[in-house]
């Protein structure tokens, strides 16, 4: 009976687990619903369109009017006059981007022609842009000549929006809160129900639970990342520019990862409690820091070699290479190096600490 | 032949300000082929015992053999061997019978068909049905049977019938004497001491973490030189209420009794012959002006084996007591 495969102990403890999940439909319909809704709503609000129309303020003063029907003629501007302190307030509340002064001339350069000041926040990007886009249309309509011939090429194709970054992104988070979740309260269930103690009354194999707890979670994952990829496919146009097997091996490989990861911060915790607080702080600063809504790299140089260390960066970085730019198996192995001593490393450790009774 | 299990000055403190000495160094020898009983009330460290031996807690001192093996060097065959129910775990709900001893059943190199466990435990009627829609006693057999499950020689059966109806208590005396007659043997902890009476072929009594006596039921009883209990109440006249209540030992020194205690608010006599004793202590009862207001007269009992030794009664713990 024990040679054939079904009645391997690795088999009966992930059917249990598997049959475990199954029959829990409100379990199973929030772990695969929770990542759609949240790629359809991220997808909704960032979706890709030329930027809104830029708010200028003009502050009253002598010239004023002029400037107002100077920039006006540039159809994207939308020019409001005011008091020094309206302006002010505009700009800080963020209706406008950027205020323009006349000043009383100095006319050094050219006679006749009025000062300008610009007043806007550098660390704004659209401050920064607005300043840029009104010094232009302002310097031109004083008579500066262009130089030099460019032509513009717009690129808005597949692949470079922000819902084909944000997808890699959320496969990522889906993997990780799948993993450290799923395996985490299972297993701290079973200890509180006496369960992992029962079985260590029988002559069952440590390694062969801990197996069949990762093994079952990476199955579980598999169709919550299909439909992902599918809805992003068909609701956002998401394709993925390398292969599927390089796909397929990462989201086995961050499942594997975060399974154990899982296991590793339940493998003490004796209480819900405990183990909840545990996984958020093993998880937040991942949610930050790990690049799944924008760029790791945004972090200052100095905290990067930790960023790039933690377990989620270089899966969401390698599921981005592929799915974004086509990269090859070759091109990420950096990447599946690290995911893969997170996982063996966190197995080892939970396996020696682990609290059975 | 090997003894089924044979602890030798077993302790156990539980680290904490101030520790807790659950075990107190406790000697032990099983014969197999023995329904053994351990007796005793809540916190007299039966659990603690019977959880070290199997293997699933680690003494203190001194040193567990089940079935002539160690824990330190043959844990895994001592688990081939050995089947167990633990006091207070919860199996799946969401599996079915069949399916959780399925599970337990791929754990041993040898064991049964758990279909003829279930069979053996009378649940073929609930093969498929989930845990989570099983009764109290129904659950409590799937738990038996997950123990039954590796063919073990040596059952350990922790409270097995606390909590259950008197129709799931039988039940279970029945799977466990089956059991004990295919040969193997069982290690069972319980506080009630009918169901001691009945089923174990010995049993040791424990309090506070010692060994108090171990004998057959029937032997133990038998030392007391007791075989009858007399418990009765009395009150004063309506003329004499505000006289104090006679003593504790009320009644001792009276032909035919042995011994008289208050147990639980009730007046005991330890009583050799009742037809002797019995006259004589309505005599006394009439001869201060008392009215007797209950009366009745018992078998001795295991009880009165554990109220002998420990100075009190099984109730009397100060931990609350299910009582059956």
């Amino acid at each position: 009976m024990r040679d054939s495969w079904k009645m391997h102990p690795v088999t009966q403890l992930f059917l249990a687990r598997f049959r475990e999940f199954i029959r829990q439909p409100e379990a199973v319909f929030w772990s695969y619903v929770f990542p759609l809704v949240m790629m359809i709503a991220l997808g909704l609000a960032f979706r890709s369109e030329p930027l809104e129309a830029i708010s200028i303020a003009v502050q009253e003063g002598p010239g004023a009017e002029t400037l107002i029907s100077l920039l006006k003629k540039e159809p994207s501007f939308v020019v409001s006059g005011g008091s020094a302190e309206e302006c002010r307030r505009q700009l800080r509340a963020g209706q406008s981007e950027l205020i323009v002064v006349v000043e009383p001339s100095v006319g050094q350069i050219a006679a006749g022609l009025p000062d300008y000041q610009y007043v806007f926040d550098p660390t704004r990007p659209g401050s920064v842009h607005a300043r840029n886009m009104a010094d232009d249309v302002l310097q031109r309509a004083a008579g500066r000549q262009d130089i030099l011939n460019t032509s513009d090429q717009e690129v808005t194709e597949p692949g470079s929006r922000y819902i084909d970054f944000l997808v890699p992104g959320l496969i990522g988070m889906g993997l990780m809160g799948g993993g450290v979740w799923g395996v985490g309260f299972a297993i701290v269930d079973m200890r509180i129900r006496q369960l992992l103690k029962r079985f260590m009354g029988t002559p069952m194999k440590k390694p062969h639970f801990i197996i069949a707890m990762i093994f079952s979670r990476m199955v579980f994952m598999v169709p919550e990342i299909v439909i992902v990829l599918i809805v992003s496919r068909l609701l956002f146009g998401v394709k993925n520019h390398g292969s599927y097997a390089t796909v397929a091996l990462l989201i086995v490989l961050g499942a594997f990862e975060f399974a154990g990861i899982g296991l590793l911060i339940a493998c003490r915790a004796r209480t819900l409690e405990a183990v909840s607080g545990l996984m958020n702080l093993a998880m937040v600063p991942m949610w930050i820091g790990s690049g799944i809504f924008f760029s790791a790299k945004r972090f200052p140089e100095f905290v990067q070699p930790v960023v790039d260390l933690l377990p989620l960066t270089p899966l969401i970085a390698a599921l981005r290479h592929v799915m974004q730019e086509g990269a090859g198996l070759l091109l990420i192995l950096p990447e599946l190096a690290i995911i893969c001593i997170w996982g063996v490393v966190t197995f080892v450790v939970a396996l020696k600490l682990f609290r059975w009774e | 032949m090997t003894h089924a299990i044979e602890c030798r000055q077993l302790t156990k403190v539980w680290p904490g300000n101030p520790p807790v000495e659950a075990v107190r160094g406790i000697d032990l020898v099983i014969e197999q082929g023995l329904c053994f009983g351990v007796l005793g009330p809540n916190g007299a460290g039966k659990t603690t015992t019977i959880e070290i031996c199997e293997g699933l807690l680690t003494a203190t001192s001194g040193e567990a053999l089940v079935l002539g093996k160690s824990w330190n060097v043959q844990a895994s065959e001592i688990r081939e061997q050995i089947g167990i129910s633990l006091q207070e775990s919860r199996l799946s709900e969401k599996l079915s019978v069949l399916e959780t001893l399925t599970l337990f059943r791929s754990f041993y190199r040898n064991g049964l068909d758990p279909k003829e466990v279930i069979a053996r435990v009378s649940l073929q009627e609930k093969m498929h049905a989930s845990i989570k829609s099983l009764s109290g006693g129904q659950r409590q057999r799937v738990s038996v049977a997950t123990a039954l499950v590796g063919n073990p020689r040596l059952l350990f059966l922790d409270e097995p019938t606390t909590g259950l109806d008197p129709q799931s208590r039988r039940e279970l005396w029945r799977i466990i004497t089956d059991f004990r007659e295919g040969g193997g043997t069982v290690l069972l902890t319980t506080h009630y001491m009918d169901e001691a009476e009945r089923l174990c072929d010995r049993v040791a009594i424990f309090d506070r973490g010692r060994i108090l006596a171990e004998d057959s039921p029937r032997k133990l009883i038998a030392d007391l030189g007791v075989e009858h209990v007399v418990e009765f109440s009395v009150a004063y006249t309506k003329d004499h209420h505000d006289r104090e209540q006679p003593a504790e030992t009320f009644g001792s020194g009276l032909p035919g009794v042995i011994s008289a205690r208050m147990e639980s608010g009730h007046r005991c006599l330890s009583v050799r012959e009742p037809h002797v004793a019995i006259p004589a202590l309505l005599g006394l009862i009439s001869e201060q002006q008392l009215q007797l207001t209950s009366l009745t007269t018992r078998q001795a009992s295991l009880e009165d084996v554990f109220v002998h030794y420990a100075g009190r009664s099984l109730n009397d713990s100060g931990q609350e007591g299910v009582s059956a």
